[in-house]
């Protein structure tokens, strides 16, 4: 089983399709959608984690790509500025993934971008405002 | 044997020579459970401590020197940021905790507190200009009324961090009863005994390291916010005469430094400015205080273990006033403790890993003969202290 958090882009001319229930009946896929947003202008973005085998997964992604959806990895949408991280752990309170989790005995925070699901809720708990979010910004400057 | 006994000026004479045996907490804690306090004491002269945490009773004096014509300040602001201006004409007093004029607070709850006090004391450090604005009501001495003007920590005739209360030894674990989540200065509590958050460094933390204070007090030389920096005084809320175990740890907040120190020698990585969701703007600190290892005795202090330094859960949500719970700094960094039948996450607000860094930058200094110890002039209240045999 394969499975990856993903961030689609949907332009507007393709928003109102039912794209997820052709990743399911079509590709063989499961899905699980964490966030969902249309904009203004009607470009969507949609915070998904997909699931399957290799292969299937690999043909959805191709579906995807072909209808003009954009796919990024959650990775290219939240970071963490290290240098304003100090390592406290206020975040790992409010992760509901484990992304944002404490090494132990050292101590160390870390964040796995892979188990990250953009809920977004570290933005405003962390203390030195360390994590960045940038999709939306993206998707509202751009187009 | 004899026991061991040493100076303050028999250890400055080693660190002079470039001969003093120096180890952080960290490292003391295994040596003295290795080989015992009283040869530990012989082998070491100093232990370096570090913490690095929000420390919201933090602050800067600052004059910003006169203008033409002068001007008697009565209001002052620092990137929309409000000083107390009830000083001389130009001296003036800059919290941490202080919100820009114009923050929203909570009026959404929770706000947010993008920016205060200690993000411009964070910007004052990191070299960038801040926009000074006073307004006066003019005398005949001082009839300038209105003054604006872009300063840089370097253009500022005098700029000293004056903490009145920073590195609390020991403080509460808090948890949240209620059925909602609360925003507090020790983070967000969701409901229900949903996380426990907690801020102490633990065996890293300066106070825990000399529980009584018996090489603490006004003189004392410390690292602050990256410079050497001084205890001048106890700090408010000082409180020595909390419970205690044997060992002299107080089972909950207790006592606590006022600290001094030039901020224009200090560094942005260690004075970080910090917005805490629901409750305002804070500083986070970072303070080291070597121990000198005068005898046996200091050498059991700061051979102390996670495991043996407790602290009291606490509900924030006002729903019941008794601790819940005593809870050992082993059980809280294992990620989880156990209150009633709840397994209840751990979340630390104090940074392990900066304070861990500070102990190592002190030891450092102190091994390149960079810092002496200071003798303090008046040790910190405490009339708990045990008496020596001398």
């Amino acid at each position: 089983m394969y499975a990856r958090m993903l961030v689609l882009r949907f332009p507007k001319e393709i928003v109102d399709k039912p794209i997820v229930t052709n990743l399911v009946r079509n590709y063989n896929l499961s899905f699980n959608i964490l966030k969902a947003q249309i904009y203004p202008r009607k470009e969507g973005l949609m915070v998904m984690e997909l699931r399957g085998n290799r292969k299937d997964y690999e043909r959805g992604l191709q579906y995807l790509k072909d209808i003009g959806v954009i796919v990024e990895s959650i990775a290219q949408g939240i970071r963490r500025d290290e240098e304003k991280c100090y390592q406290c752990g206020a975040c790992t309170a409010v992760c509901p993934t484990g992304a944002l989790h404490i090494k132990r005995p050292e101590m160390e925070v870390l964040f796995d971008s892979e188990r990250c699901s953009a809920c977004e809720l570290c933005v405003k708990t962390c203390p030195a405002r360390a994590m960045i979010v940038l999709f939306d910004q993206k998707m509202t400057l751009e187009v | 044997m004899a026991a061991v006994s040493k100076t303050y000026e028999e250890i400055n004479e080693r660190i002079r020579k470039g001969q003093a045996v120096v180890l952080t907490a960290e490292e003391m804690t295994r040596l003295v459970k290795k080989v015992g306090p009283e040869k530990a004491a012989k082998e070491v002269d100093v232990v370096t401590t570090g913490t690095f945490a929000p420390m919201c009773s933090s602050g800067v004096f600052i004059n910003f020197g006169h203008t033409q014509p002068p001007i008697k300040a009565a209001k002052v602001w620092l990137n929309d940021v409000p000083a107390y201006a009830g000083l001389a004409a130009v001296d003036i007093y800059l919290g941490a905790t202080e919100p820009a004029f114009d923050d929203p607070l909570n009026k959404v709850h929770p706000g947010t507190f993008e920016y205060g006090g200690g993000h411009v004391i964070h910007d004052l450090v990191s070299g960038k200009p801040v926009r000074l604005r006073a307004e006066a009501y003019g005398t005949d001495c001082y009839p300038n009324r209105h003054v604006e003007m872009t300063v840089t920590l370097q253009d500022l005739p005098y700029a000293v961090l004056c903490n009145p209360r920073n590195a609390y030894q020991n403080y509460n674990c808090a948890v949240n009863l209620s059925k909602k989540t609360i925003y507090t200065y020790m983070g967000t509590l969701k409901p229900r005994l949903g996380n426990a958050n907690y801020s102490t460094s633990g065996e890293l933390s300066p106070l825990l390291n000399d529980p009584h204070y018996r090489t603490l007090g006004l003189g004392t030389r410390i690292f602050l916010g990256g410079a050497q920096g001084y205890i001048v005084w106890h700090g408010s809320q000082h409180r020595p005469d909390a419970p205690r175990l044997p060992n002299g740890i107080p089972r909950m907040p207790s006592g606590t430094l006022m600290v001094l120190g030039d901020l224009k020698e200090m560094s942005p990585r260690w004075l970080m400015g910090v917005s805490i969701q629901g409750y305002g703007c804070s500083l986070a600190v970072g303070i080291g205080v070597p121990i000198p290892i005068l005898d046996a005795e200091m050498a059991t202090y700061t051979g102390i273990s996670d495991s043996e330094i407790v602290t009291q859960v606490k509900d924030y949500s006002f729903n019941q006033a008794e601790p819940l719970a005593e809870v050992t700094y082993e059980e809280l960094r294992s990620g989880c403790i156990r209150i009633g039948e709840k397994e209840v996450p751990t979340v630390p607000l104090s940074s392990v890993v900066r304070a861990r860094e500070i102990a190592g930058i002190l030891k450092r200094w102190i091994e390149e003969g960079r810092f002496e110890l200071g003798v303090p002039q008046k040790l910190l209240p405490n009339p708990l202290r045990p008496a020596r045999a001398s």
